[in-house]
């Protein structure tokens, strides 16, 4: 494979300095020793990041955040399992209508769904309540966690499923000691791509989110609308740093192309 | 990287990619109920009820103080048929995810074909690099487009003065321009990666073949790289030119409050207005007008490129 030339590596540096100019440029703000923002020159400072305890509003939207994206991603893939063996293993009507519904809340424009949501939560009671943004946060992790279980699925070597029933296997236990461990990685990354989404979801949780039960996205959005400070970038830089982290995690253990292009199928 | 992967790589966020075909032996041919209800229901409960009931919403009348009025009248359509504002919004809209399409396409498609040219060790961690904001929250990225804009002194209008790209410097907060910077830099990683993926499938057999029989570098590339990865640009322009289209953050955080785009437009109806029936016209409408390309253009593509997604 012939390298590339100068030109194309000059090309290649400003396009990721244009990559990484925002994501650097709120880290650098968030070190600053200034009450204002600015680029820190004189040294470096913690104290935005320390004043992040002071409100409790961030920290408690954390919370809400990992706890809805955990729970959201985790009864996604309870139901994206069942789902994604049904469409992998079984040629009936419809399979094809039906995995294009599964998948359309990628395609729904997230301000339609949000408002979809906030129209159907008034109208049932469940406005403004945990449990509201529990469904629409499983409706909208969905696709991710189903595409990479399906991928698993497609791929699964079937003659091992067929050892266990010749030797006696019952549905459950087959599916138990056989066909969920085989396709655990799948579910696993569906789950970690899921929760991501969920943890960065805004557009659609900013029409259901009420005080008490807002996610850190939709406090972060709310106090950039009125203001935009060195506290801000720091919790940016926090949440940045945490997904660096995740990312890592992901790249080493699925490979982050195979992830975020659906094919959760590494390693085989 | 064992790449050469079989099947059309699905797009990551485009519409309904045709299901895998069933594996072979023991595949059942009835419907698997028990398997599909659950996900079937959730999906009819919180999906399609829902979208109903918003797109009969947008039929209700509203008046300050009487709310919303369950009756059936085209009010709010007529109100987005005959008021220029709205017809003036969605071309914004329409116009800022063109141009974040055409930059995205431009810069992304030679990004990943560099990429692909890289060593091993390189190629792994850009891919990391260059992928890897697409996890990072929206605000978080937008938040350091408004910190390098910011006012008519900001760092990337010093940078391009200093380097004599412009004489004076050119309003970033609040306009059009901005707003398409950021969200080209927000869509990026998705043109890459679908490009990337169309890369994968190139044999690049055909390049060294190209070169024995005496093409210079520019034919190649025009002659057998282009048309091959084509595919990969033009269903990552869908991808970009949807999300683009019903960007909600950007936009907002921005653009501010004057520059209205679909999705805005629709929150400030719903949250700050309170005029829901209009609010849910606006954003049907958005998801038609949506749906209609994006299922009309994958046609054409597909009809186009057909042998390739064999």
């Amino acid at each position: 494979m012939s390298r590339n030339g100068p030109l194309a590596l000059l090309f290649h540096t400003l396009f990721v300095i244009f990559m990484l100019a925002p994501i650097l440029v709120v880290c650098l703000v968030a070190f600053t020793p200034e009450g204002f923002l600015s680029l820190p020159t004189q040294g470096f400072s913690l104290r935005w990041f320390r004043a992040i305890a002071r409100y409790p509003e961030f920290i408690n939207a954390f919370w809400v955040s990992l706890w809805l994206g955990a729970v959201a991603s985790l009864i996604a893939a309870a139901f994206a399992v069942p789902a994604a063996l049904a469409i992998a293993r079984h040629s009936f009507r419809g399979r094809e209508a039906l995995s294009a519904l599964f998948l359309s809340p990628l395609m729904i424009p997230h301000v339609v769904l949000g408002i979809a949501f906030l129209r159907f939560f008034t109208q049932t009671g469940l406005s403004g309540t945990f449990p509201a943004l529990l469904i629409a946060h499983v409706v909208v992790v969905f696709p991710f966690a189903l595409r990479l279980t399906l991928a698993a699925a497609t791929g699964m070597d079937r003659s091992v499923e067929m050892a266990a029933v010749s030797l006696g296997a019952g549905s459950w236990t087959l599916f138990r000691r056989v066909t969920l461990p085989l396709i655990l990685p799948g579910v696993i990354s569906g789950w970690a791509l899921a929760f991501i989404q969920s943890f960065d979801e805004l557009t659609m949780t900013v029409f259901l989110a009420a005080p008490g039960i807002e996610t850190l996205p939709v406090r972060m959005f709310l106090y950039i609308q009125d203001n935009i400070d060195p506290l801000v970038t720091s919790v940016s830089a926090s949440v940045i740093a945490v997904t660096m982290l995740a990312l890592v995690l992901l790249d080493r253990f699925f490979g982050l192309d195979r992830v975020l292009s659906g094919h959760g199928d590494r390693g085989r | 990287m064992t790449a050469a992967s079989s099947a059309p790589q699905p797009a990551p966020v485009t519409a309904a990619p045709a299901a895998p075909a069933p594996a072979a032996g023991g595949a059942g041919t009835g419907t698997p109920w028990p398997l599909v209800l659950p996900a079937l229901m959730l999906f009819v409960a919180v999906v399609l009820i829902p979208l109903a009931m918003t797109v009969l919403l947008s039929f209700n009348d509203w008046g300050q103080y009487k709310g919303i009025e369950q009756v059936f009248i085209l009010k709010n359509w007529r109100e987005i048929w005959e008021d220029d504002y709205f017809l003036e919004m969605f071309l914004r809209t329409f116009r800022i995810a063109v141009l974040a399409t055409l930059i995205t396409a431009l810069l992304g498609a030679p990004e990943a074909y560099i990429l692909n040219r890289m060593q091993g060790r390189w190629k792994g961690f850009f891919l990391l690099v260059i992928l890897g904001p697409l996890l990072i929250s929206v605000v978080a990225r937008t938040l350091g487009w408004a910190l390098l804009f910011g006012g008519a002194n900001g760092v990337v209008n010093k940078a391009l003065m200093s380097l004599g790209v412009i004489g004076a410097p050119i309003p970033f907060m609040f306009t059009e321009t901005g707003v398409v910077v950021a969200l080209a830099h927000v869509m990026m990683p998705f043109m890459v990666l679908s490009v990337w993926a169309a890369l994968q499938r190139v044999d690049p057999q055909i390049e060294n073949a190209a070169m024995s029989l005496g093409a210079g570098h520019a034919t190649i590339l025009r002659r057998i790289v282009l048309p091959q990865i084509m595919p990969g640009i033009l269903s990552g322009a869908i991808i970009v030119f949807s999300l683009s289209a019903s960007a909600f953050a950007t936009p907002s955080i921005i653009g501010g409050r004057r520059l209205k785009v679909a999705a805005t437009l629709a929150y400030d109806e719903f949250l700050n207005t309170l005029n829901w029936p209009l609010g849910a016209a606006v954003a049907v409408l958005l998801l038609v007008a949506l749906v209609l390309i994006v299922v009309g253009s994958n046609a054409l593509i597909e009809r186009r490129y057909a042998e390739v997604f064999r």
